[in-house]
């Protein structure tokens, strides 16, 4: 369901900063990208062929295979994920893997629930951080979406 | 919503009980803040996909809690891996590949779980009654569990599934909790024969079509005869979690929670009514083709793990004939469902028609189909949809009829006639 309401939702709380890469439809980890190089491989998805790699990821709800979640620690672990994601409903695999990847590396991949508006806020491209509280704005403090 | 936690969490937390219950109690409280839920409840029983190896990150957590003496506190099953313990003749993969697999596995087992090594732990002679909390991974286990036995289980996966175990705990969310088993969806057939409906080959279909249709929702099917068996509902579930995220469904009459199509919707009105003909049918049958004839290399059946009534089944249709020598004919099963087989005396049956039995995995992931090059047939949606992307090769949907009767003569052969409208 839709989350309401205007405040971030903290799903994985940590901090990150990166190039917005806006996704036009849901990826499925498992399946959808591979973890040695970070690349979107689902032929079916528009952006195939992009790098998720350090990018702070829009994407409207997660989908896909329960796998999903191993998949993002495993890239976690390489080095190779996004460095943030955004989405606009709660999605417990793309958390659980975050999750996992901080209980076994100590390495933080935000993930962060916000009202749709915002996110259609985040300009693909810009450089954001994502702070603790998951605010989203300018690096250097300012905590306005792009 | 903010998560309470009970004093033995709170124990757990503090690391009263030890580092591993303290890492598998914070994954667990962490995912059900993430998940909206306000407390924890306790589960009877765990099945377990995290076994299957697909990457450093798995074992590394595996070995984690295994390390710091992790044991699981309610009975708990476990998923395929990616080799087959029993016929070790069927790996061709990378052997470090598989040293790291077994060592997956066996980090499992020491932390107490039964290696039944199946994808069906619903198939094993002990199963989760009706009302029971559980928490299960494998998405084709889900479905089942909550639509045919009326155990309750969220679809758990990696990480999330061995912590519930080893806490007994699991967040009370999703399809744990009354007011999201309900159906919000109702799918009715129009102008589908009574034959078609009367044959196996119709509820994969339908429920790779369903899938597609309702994504994550809890769909009703009404208007079939009630007392549909447990292999065809196991092979709906299986098809319409692969090509949906279907967690549940209900089929008036003849699963638990649907003894009437206002019970499956608790009373309310369906958010949704959707019809399906038989071209939508035809449809969803072509949908689970990458191809429809080339040359027959490979059939592959038992994805989910074949049922003893379907190896049964099987065994009647191969009768004393024996396999074309070009085709390579694979049947996946559970190893307890293979002990009951060769009780029967099937084993030799499968064995003098050529076909092979593999156990503990599934061909559509793990290297044993020698010749990738050629056309697979199936008569699993599920291996329909994953196997070409896993394994490069073109596949050909059919009925298991259509299954044997193909591998016999080494080309595919299909039984159009059944699809007809009524």
């Amino acid at each position: 369901m839709p989350e309401q309401g205007s405040t971030p939702l903290v799903l994985v709380a940590g901090t990150a900063t990166g190039e917005v890469l806006r996704l036009d439809e849901p990826l499925s980890f498992w399946g959808g990208m591979e973890t040695v190089g970070g690349r979107i491989i689902d032929q079916r998805h528009p952006q195939v062929g992009e790098i998720v790699t350090g990018r702070v990821l829009v994407m409207p709800f997660g989908r896909g295979s329960s796998s999903g979640s191993s998949v993002i620690c495993e890239a976690v672990r390489a080095g190779t994920a996004p460095a943030a994601v955004l989405m606009a409903e709660r999605d417990d695999i793309i958390a659980l893997g975050a999750i996992a990847a901080d209980e076994v590396y100590g390495l933080l991949m935000p993930v962060v629930v916000l009202p749709q508006e915002e996110l259609d806020g985040l300009q693909d491209g810009a450089v954001v951080t994502v702070e603790v509280d998951g605010t989203v704005g300018a690096p250097g403090g300012a905590h306005n979406p792009a | 919503m903010t998560l309470r936690l009970e004093e033995r969490d709170e124990a757990r937390l503090a690391g009263l009980e030890g580092p591993a219950q303290q890492m598998a109690s914070r994954v667990v409280t962490r995912l059900a803040a993430a998940m909206g839920a306000d407390v924890l409840i306790d589960i009877t029983g765990a099945h377990i996909d995290s076994c299957l190896y697909h990457g450093q990150a798995v074992l590394d957590f595996a070995n984690r809690l295994a390390d710091d003496g992790a044991r699981v506190v309610v009975p708990t099953t476990l998923n395929v891996s990616s080799l087959d313990l029993l016929h070790p003749e069927h790996a061709r993969g990378d052997p470090e590949e598989a040293r790291l697999s077994r060592r997956l596995m066996e980090r499992f087992e020491e932390m107490g779980c039964r290696p039944t090594w199946t994808c069906a732990p619903y198939q094993l002679e002990v199963r989760p009654g009706f009302g029971e909390q559980i928490a299960w991974a494998e998405s084709n286990a889900i479905v089942f569990a909550n639509s045919v036995l009326g155990a309750r289980t969220n679809r758990y996966g990696d990480f999330a599934d061995i912590c519930c175990a080893v806490t007994g705990r699991a967040p009370a969310a999703g399809l744990h909790l009354d007011e999201h088993r309900r159906a919000t969806l109702v799918i009715r057939l129009v102008g589908v024969s009574a034959d078609l409906v009367e044959r196996d080959v119709f509820y994969p279909v339908l429920g790779g079509l369903i899938g597609r249709l309702v994504g994550k929702a809890v769909p009703v099917i009404d208007g079939l005869e009630p007392g549909v068996s447990e292999d065809r509902l196991k092979a709906l579930g299986a098809a319409s979690a692969s090509t949906g995220s279907v967690g549940m469904f209900h089929m008036v009459g003849s699963t638990p929670e649907a003894p009437t199509l206002e019970a499956a919707l608790a009373g309310n009105e369906p958010v949704e009514e959707v019809t399906v003909t038989a071209a939508d049918l035809r449809d969803a049958r072509d949908r689970l083709s990458t191809t429809t004839d080339g040359d027959l290399r490979t059939v592959s059946l038992g994805t989910p793990h074949y049922s003893v009534a379907e190896i049964g089944r099987l065994v009647d249709l191969l009768g004393d004939r024996r396999i074309d020598d070009g085709v390579a004919f694979f049947v996946s099963t559970g190893r307890d469902v293979l002990h009951e087989v060769e009780l029967r005396g099937w084993a030799d049956r499968l064995a003098d028609a050529g076909v092979t039995v593999v156990t503990d995995t599934c061909t559509y992931f793990t290297p044993i189909i020698q010749d990738v090059t050629g056309t697979a047939m199936t008569d699993s949606a599920k291996w329909a949809y994953y196997a070409p992307g896993n394994l490069g090769l073109e596949v050909v949907f059919g009925s298991t009829e259509d299954c044997v009767e193909s591998a016999m003569v080494g080309r595919v052969v299909r039984d159009e006639g059944i699809w007809a409208d009524a």
